[in-house]
Order: structure tokens, then sequence, then C-alpha cells
């Protein structure tokens, strides 16, 4: 099953996504989101996000509304339609 | 007889008197005992569990704190004459049964009955504070913890200007300020406890001079050093609660592991360009459920081509003005134990979009620093620590 889902990209990754703040994915988990974005042109945005094997970098952080996604089902958290997911780097400026 | 005595004999005979021993036994079933002495009064001492309603706002306030008119109204002075005047408006403004207390504080105190020493707050201070103190949740009891209050910022720079300059107005007593670095000119976009004739000074004292301006009675404590592994623990042991404003990943992770191992709470923001990211640890902290700390957030630091400084990528001046504000607010509700802070909370700020969201951080049960088996494992090669990281 496969939901629209919206993904909000904060300006510290906007590098790797010509500077837009949402993507639109077609996606049913959040391992679709990533593989998503990959096929429509952001592997870069997904290196970033992603390590090797494919696990979410540890200073990055994936949100499904207001959770993490670490405290769902990680990469196999289930999408609905309409969905909002961020994607958030940490930063250190001050 | 003149004018005040005539009118003193007829309140003593139309005004109920009560011993202080009755008095307190009267407090403990469901009578008021009303303090209407002045605040410096107060603080030499004051009725234990009393009402303190200082006599010049008496009418005005009385009924907000005792609204029920059937409520017994035990009426407290020095010595038992103001107590007379008092507990004769109080019948005008319909309170039923109102007494004096005979001989006021002074026979209280010789009664041996007990008292206590409320935080009391100086005249000065309290005009200074008048607007903060008139909120019900500060009040004077707020006013004096925040004196008694001891907070360190941890770099005086974007964050910790906004931060140092709201705390010390609201009357932080003790400020700390850790930073080794001087003022440059291209600081002052949003720097703003420092000025352009201070270029080249020491931020430290930079700090000092503004927040002493803005607030002599606040003691503001400076330290010229980089907070480092052989330093932390010794500065912030000083200190009840840790503000960051640092501007790099080591002396993030730094400050979290010393405020793990000192079970002090950590007010963290950064920044990056138009956006920031808000939040406070506090493992050691009360409530229900465990707080993360910053590493139960982000278990390590990026590697350091993919995190930009804001000397790299630029801020816009304003945004570490909010998010710096936001620090000294929760702070402050810290400190007073109001509110709910941002514990298991992360705030964005996006200063383009002007949205603020908010996301649930939770507690990592396997975290090496605060879980609740973990002992603590040591301070880390910070630098190393933060060259390598990342690549995981």
């Amino acid at each position: 099953m496969s939901a629209t889902v919206t993904v909000r990209i904060p300006e510290a990754l906007r590098e790797f996504t010509e500077g837009k703040h949402e993507l639109t994915v077609e996606a049913g988990s959040i391992a679709d989101v990533m593989a998503g974005l990959k096929a429509d042109g952001y592997p870069s945005l997904i290196r970033h996000v992603c390590n090797h094997e494919g696990q979410l970098r540890p200073f990055v952080n994936v949100y499904l509304g207001e959770r993490d996604i670490r405290t769902l089902e990680g990469f196999r958290t289930r999408l609905a339609q309409g969905d909002v997911v961020t994607i958030l780097p940490s930063v250190a400026g001050g | 007889m003149n004018g005040y005595d005539r009118r003193l004999e007829d309140l003593a005979e139309r005004i109920g008197r009560i011993a202080p021993e009755d008095a307190y036994a009267a407090t403990r079933n469901t009578a008021a005992l009303l303090d209407i002495r002045d605040p410096e009064e107060w603080a030499e001492g004051s009725p234990a569990g009393s009402i303190r309603l200082g006599r010049s706002f008496l009418e005005r306030e009385v009924e907000k704190t005792i609204p029920d008119k059937g409520t017994p109204v035990l009426v407290l002075c020095g010595s038992g004459v103001r107590s007379l005047f008092a507990a004769e408006s109080l019948l005008q403004l319909g309170y039923r049964d109102v007494r004096s207390v005979e001989g006021g504080y002074e026979a209280w105190k010789r009664s041996g009955l007990p008292y206590e020493r409320p935080g009391i707050i100086a005249a000065a201070d309290r005009q200074r504070y008048a607007r903060q103190i008139a909120i019900p949740e500060v009040g004077d009891e707020g006013q004096a913890k925040l004196a008694k209050a001891r907070v360190l910022i941890v770099g005086a720079g974007g964050l910790g200007s906004p931060a140092a300059l709201y705390l010390a107005a609201a009357g932080v007593g003790t400020i700390g300020i850790v930073d080794d670095d001087t003022v440059e000119l291209s600081n002052l976009q949003r720097q703003i406890l420092h000025a352009t004739d201070r270029v080249g000074n020491l931020k430290t004292q930079s700090a000092r001079q503004t927040l002493k301006a803005l607030n002599p009675g606040v003691q503001v404590v400076t330290h010229d050093v980089r907070l480092d592994v052989a330093n932390a623990e010794q500065i912030v042991a000083d200190y009840d609660l840790v503000v960051d404003g640092t501007d790099n990943f080591q002396a993030r992770y730094l400050l979290n592991d010393v405020c793990v191992k000192l079970q002090r709470p950590y007010v963290y923001a950064s920044i990056f360009r138009f956006e920031g990211q808000l939040s406070v640890f506090w493992p050691a902290g009360p409530g229900k459920g465990r707080s993360p700390c910053y590493r139960c957030l982000y278990p390590s630091p990026p590697p350091r081509e993919l995190a930009p400084s804001c000397a790299e990528a630029g801020v816009l001046g304003v945004l570490p003005g909010v998010m710096g504000t936001l620090q000294a607010v929760e702070a402050i509700k810290l400190i007073l134990g109001m509110g709910d802070t941002l514990i298991g909370r992360l705030l964005c700020y996006d200063a383009l979009a002007a949205t603020f969201r908010q996301f649930r951080t939770t507690a990592d049960p396997d975290c090496a620093y605060c879980s609740d088996q973990a002992a603590f494992p040591g301070y880390a090669d910070y630098e190393a620590f933060c060259a390598g990281a990342g690549a995981a």
C-alpha cells in the first residue's frame, strides 16, 4: 500500500534538495521514502541520512509527525496518506 | 485625648482580639492568619504558614487571597495596633469573623510559636521586579528563588547574549559566563552583550560590563577559559543549571556529559542559518519518565565536512536572539519549578517559514551516559570523537 507523503527538509539539508523545503513521495513505509527520494534524484540527501548499510546515521533523526521513527518501527514504520515526515540533522551553531 | 487615641480606643472596643496561642490553634482549623506588616518586617520572621499581604495592598488584594467572607481572619501586625485598623477595614469589606492577634508578631515570637523567614525582596528590588512579582506564579517567593539561583552560561555569543541579558534582567542572583574569546566586529550582528568600542576585549569582561549596567545586583562570575575535560566539572559544579551557548559539537557533548554526571539540567539550543533547535536535558530531574540526554537525541555528531559552522554557513542575527531568549525562559521555569519545560521535547523554530514545530524526544534505554544502568563511562576525547564520528 502506497501513500502520498510530505517530507520536510530543514535548512541544513537543502543543499542536497536544490533548496527545496518539502518533497512529496509515494511511500508505504519510511524505507520507501528513502528509496523514493534516492530514485527521484536526491541520492546525496540519502547518503547524508543513511550509512552504507542503509541505517540511519547517529546525527540525523527522522520523525513521523512528532514521533521519532526509532521509537516506532524504524524504517519499517508504515505510513498513511498525508503523513508528514521530517528529516532533522544535528546542528551546532550558536 | 487626641483623635488617634480616641479612634484606637474605639477600635479596641469593637474589634475582637485573640491570643497568639489561640490564633495558632485556630489556623490549624479553618482560620486564615494574615500578616499585614511590611516586607522588611517579614524578612525578620513571620508566622509559619501565614498569608503575607502588606497593609498598603490589603483592601485591593485580600478578596483574591481569601475569597470566602465567612473564613475566620486573624490579623497580625508588629504589636497589635496596625492590625486593629486593618481588621476594621476587613469588616467593612464584608468579612464576618475578623480578629486582631494580641501583641502582634512580638507576642507570637515570645510565645515560642513557629515562624519562618520567607525569601524577602528589598524595596529597590521590589520596584525593579514589580511586573514579575505581580505574576502569581512568581511572586515574592519566586523572586527570592531567582535571586538565590546560580546559572552558568557557556559561550557569550549569539545564544549566550540574550540568555544572559534576560536572566540578569529577571534577577538571577549569580550568572557565570564561560568564554575565552575576544570580541570581534563580525560578532556584533548577533552577540548583543558586546559593543563596538569593546572589539578586542575579552567577551567575559564585556559581558560583565553589560550585565552589571543592566542590573548591578547580579553577581557575574567570569571564567576566561575554554571549557575542557580538565576544568568542566569544577566550573559546572558551582551552578544549579547550565545554558548551552556554545557553537561546536565538542563543547556540546562535553557539556552534556558533565551535566549528566553532576545531575544538572542542561538547557540546549543550536542554530543554523534560519533554523534553531531547543530542548532541556535532565536525566536526574524529577517528573514522570526519564528525561533523555543530548546523546539520546543525537548519539554522535556529523563529520566535520557535513557540519558547517556559523562562520562558514552564516546565520541570521535575530535567530540566536530568539533561541537564546527561549533558553532564558526554560532556565527561569526550571528555577521556579513552574510550567512545562522542554524535557522530552525538541522545539524547532524556522524563521523563514515563521513556524514552531515540536518533536518528542525519548531516553535511549541503552545510553552509555544516562541510562539507569549506566555508570558514568568517563569523559571522551572530544576532539577525536567529533573528528571521527558520524561515519557509523
